[in-house]
């Protein structure tokens, strides 16, 4: 029964990403189009706002993917071992676990003219009403990529660290620094080469993600002209059903453009090995107090961005009247959550319903392939990997649209199912890289005693591999209903406007401005995320209560 | 009937390289010790004739317990148990319930805890049927996996150098007291070891790799 679970997996994986792909594309050179509609793809290109569109996207992907790998090393440079970088390391998971649209609406509380970073020099100052100063949804998107700063560094910190024992990080660092090198310049000569072999797709990731995310560029991002994916999805959401054409052929356009970037990324790797060679060979150093500073600092602040900006949701959810530029309100109200709480909890319920069904299901198949590797000697190769990160390097909106297809060609309609299916597809390979460290590091020796003891395979994983794996496995799970949670465009496009989640509404309510209520939800949204990784932490070490040898940190 | 572990004509070979090659027969209470440097195929034997064999590596002969092919079995059905250096308790399962993982299941609940009740006794453990493995001194632990072995009623046992991370001390006497039940079960064992003191004690027939 296990045996094909790898296939299975490979196939709910890549089969409705290149469903979704054609269903995109045919659309777009007018497939399935009335007659006598122009040529999508010529509409697009006559589109005004698309060259800015495209500057926004390519921009802001690549500035965001730069300055978070550019931050996560000079941390782990310049920290990795120390007591603050063990600080940030307990952050982790309660940053990487808030949905990427509450932090968006977290940051907008803190960055706005009337956020809290501004109310500061304002009560210095003595200003009335907040400065006419362009800060959120700037044309340039640099509150945009400062967002996708603040919520990508943790993944790419977590990825970094995860692949540091397949190096002999600290053997090399010690010989580059008893070669002379300072801690800095000697991790980033002698082992961040390696560490970048090792997320390498994890870096293409966040680069993809940057370039294509709609819900973060619909809260932060301009929106005259908004970035390409944001464009896309009105045009795709717009009554007019003409406009879904146009929509298919601005998914494709933003394909194209995802891979003529990661295409020059690749280019830019080697220029950028080339020029570390040249930097080695020269034998100069770094200023290492300053990189190291710099790191922290950039750290730091990013990390407060996140919490700050969670705390100041929680602050105006609970704000009877907060005027300009009063640091906090005058007084707390519970009428925001009397008024939007109950709605909240009603999609809150339906929220943890799709991550809750979509986890276990990414639980059984991912599960599924590791134990079918250690049963079969299965070994994931390069292409198996590719084949994990398919649906994180395809830009969303290139392949949703056309998934939308799948239950028509079913006989069935959008709606709960096809969600599910959709938060799969992103909830698997989340929950494999969560889950394959640990389970692999299970030392098999126990399977043969177990075996030696007359225990069958399948009850060698259910009596022991599952429960002395069951504090990594539930992180997985958290991971896994955490990615669920945040997902907007899938839940959007696959719903068909008929399934309400915690991120749609979050997203939703960001234009209308009622702070009180984007406080509610964007909280809502957080808790949902977060209290599966506080369950995580806590049942484990609940069950386990009397095993030492269980428990872990 | 042939009562016994029978290697027949056994040969390993990594990347088609001969590694070993070996005929040999255990008796029934009787401990076969392989001895050799690291990479002579001592484990990858054990592994072989536990149904485990590395995929790097290809064997051929027969292996026959009390005259059964047993080859064509899965793991779990062969009815070999093995012993390994660290005692592997199972970390997330009290002592006793370390003790039953092995008992058939036709076997009623209160048998069951009278004969891990009576396993712990005979081991000088009474009453740490409740504690926790990891609260265990690493004698303690040492005795209870072989405990362990022993209640499961194997055919054979394997033991991967059983004794080598125990202090001086407390070798001697876990030696005595495997190669004692080992003999008291009529259990043919192989035992694979870098420590001359391990097959002196074994007693038994010695082959050196």
């Amino acid at each position: 029964m296990l045996r094909p679970l790898p296939l299975i997996t490979a196939l709910v994986l890549a089969g409705p990403v290149l469903f979704g792909v054609f269903g995109t594309i045919l659309p777009a050179f007018g497939v399935g189009q009335p007659a006598g509609q122009g040529a999508p793809l010529a509409q697009v290109i006559a589109w005004p706002g698309l060259a800015s569109a495209l500057r926004l996207s390519v921009t802001t992907g690549v500035l965001s993917t730069v300055g978070a790998l550019a931050i996560a090393t000079l941390i782990l440079a310049g920290w990795h071992g120390t007591a603050s970088f063990r600080v940030i390391e307990r952050l982790l998971s309660p940053l990487l676990a808030v949905p990427h649209a509450a932090a968006a609406l977290g940051l907008a509380f803190l960055i706005a003219p009337s956020g809290w970073v501004l109310r500061v020099p304002a009560l210095a100052l003595g200003w009335d009403v907040p400065p006419d100063l362009l800060i959120l949804q700037d044309p340039w998107g640099l509150s945009l990529t400062a967002g996708l700063i603040a919520k990508e560094l943790p993944f790419l910190l977590l990825m970094m660290l995860a692949s540091l024992p397949q190096t002999q990080a600290p053997a090399c660092l010690r010989v580059a620094q008893s070669l002379g090198a300072g801690r800095v310049a000697g991790w980033l000569k002698a082992v961040f080469p390696s560490i970048y072999t090792q997320v390498r797709l994890p870096v293409m990731v966040v680069l993809v993600y940057g370039m294509t995310n709609v819900d973060v560029a619909t809260i932060l991002g301009p929106n005259t002209p908004p970035t390409l994916s944001v464009q896309v999805t009105r045009w795709m959401m717009d009554p007019d059903l003409a406009l879904r054409a146009t929509a298919a052929a601005g998914a494709l356009v933003q394909m194209g453009a995802v891979i003529a970037v990661l295409f020059l990324w690749t280019w830019a790797e080697r220029g950028a090995a080339r020029l570390g060679r040249r930097w080695i060979w020269s034998g100069l150093g770094l200023p290492e107090r300053l990189s190291r500073a710099l790191g922290l600092t950039f750290a730091i602040l990013s990390a407060t961005a996140v919490l700050a900006g969670i705390a100041a949701l929680a602050v105006w959810s609970l704000a009877a009247r907060w005027q300009f530029p009063a640091l906090l309100p005058e007084a707390p109200s519970l009428r925001a959550w009397t008024r939007f709480g109950p709605e909240m909890l009603s999609v809150a319920g339906d929220t943890l319903l799709i991550a809750g069904v979509a986890t276990l299901v990414a639980l059984i198949l991912v599960i599924g392939c590791l134990e079918a590797e250690h049963r079969f000697g299965l070994t994931t190769g390069q292409r198996a990997l590719w084949l994990l990160y398919l649906p994180l390097l395809i830009p969303q909106v290139a392949f949703l649209p056309g998934l939308q297809f799948l239950p028509v060609w079913a006989g069935a309609g959008p709606g709960l199912t096809l969600v599910i299916l959709g938060h799969v597809i992103f909830v698997v390979p989340y929950v494999f890289l969560s889950l394959s460290g640990p389970f692999r590091a299970w030392d098999t020796r126990y399977a043969k005693v177990s075996a030696g003891l007359g225990a069958s395979p399948d009850r060698t994983l259910w009596r022991l591999r599952l429960p002395m794996l069951l504090a990594p496995a539930l992180t997985a799970a958290a991971v896994g209903v955490a990615v669920s949670v945040g997902q907007y465009l899938p839940t959007l496009l696959l719903g068909g406007g008929r399934v309400s989640t915690l991120a749609t509404e979050a997203v939703a309510l960001a234009a209308g401005g009622d702070r009180r209520a984007i406080g509610v939800w964007g909280l809502g949204q957080t808790l949902a995320a977060l209290l599966p990784f506080a369950a995580a932490l806590l049942l484990p070490a609940l069950v386990y209560r009397n095993r030492r040898g269980l428990r872990h940190g | 009937m042939d009562r016994g572990l029978r290697l027949q004509d056994v040969r390993l070979s990594k990347d088609a390289t001969p590694l070993l090659a070996l005929d040999a027969k255990i008796a029934p209470g009787d401990v076969l010790t392989l001895m050799g440097p690291s990479g002579s195929g001592k484990s990858t034997l054990l592994s072989y004739v536990m149904g485990d064999l590395p995929p790097a590596f290809a064997a051929t002969g027969a292996v026959r317990l009390d005259g059964h092919d047993i080859l064509t079995l899965p793991t779990d059905k062969r009815r070999i148990s093995i012993l390994y250096q660290d005692p592997l308790l199972f970390p997330h399962l009290d002592v006793a319930t370390n003790l039953a993982f092995g008992l058939p299941r036709t076997v009623p609940r209160a048998k069951r805890r009278a004969m891990v009740d009576a396993a712990l006794a005979d081991v000088d453990l009474d009453g740490f049927g409740p504690r926790d493995p990891a609260s265990l001194s690493g004698g303690q632990a040492a005795r209870v996996a072989l405990m362990r072995v022993l209640l499961a009623g194997p055919a054979a046992v394997l033991l991967d150098e059983p004794f080598s991370k125990l202090d001086a001390n407390l070798r001697d006497r876990m030696r005595s007291l495997v190669f004692d039940r080992v003999r008291d079960a009529a259990i043919p064992a192989l035992l694979v070891t870098h420590d001359e003191d391990d097959a002196r004690a074994a007693g038994g027939q010695v082959i050196r790799l």
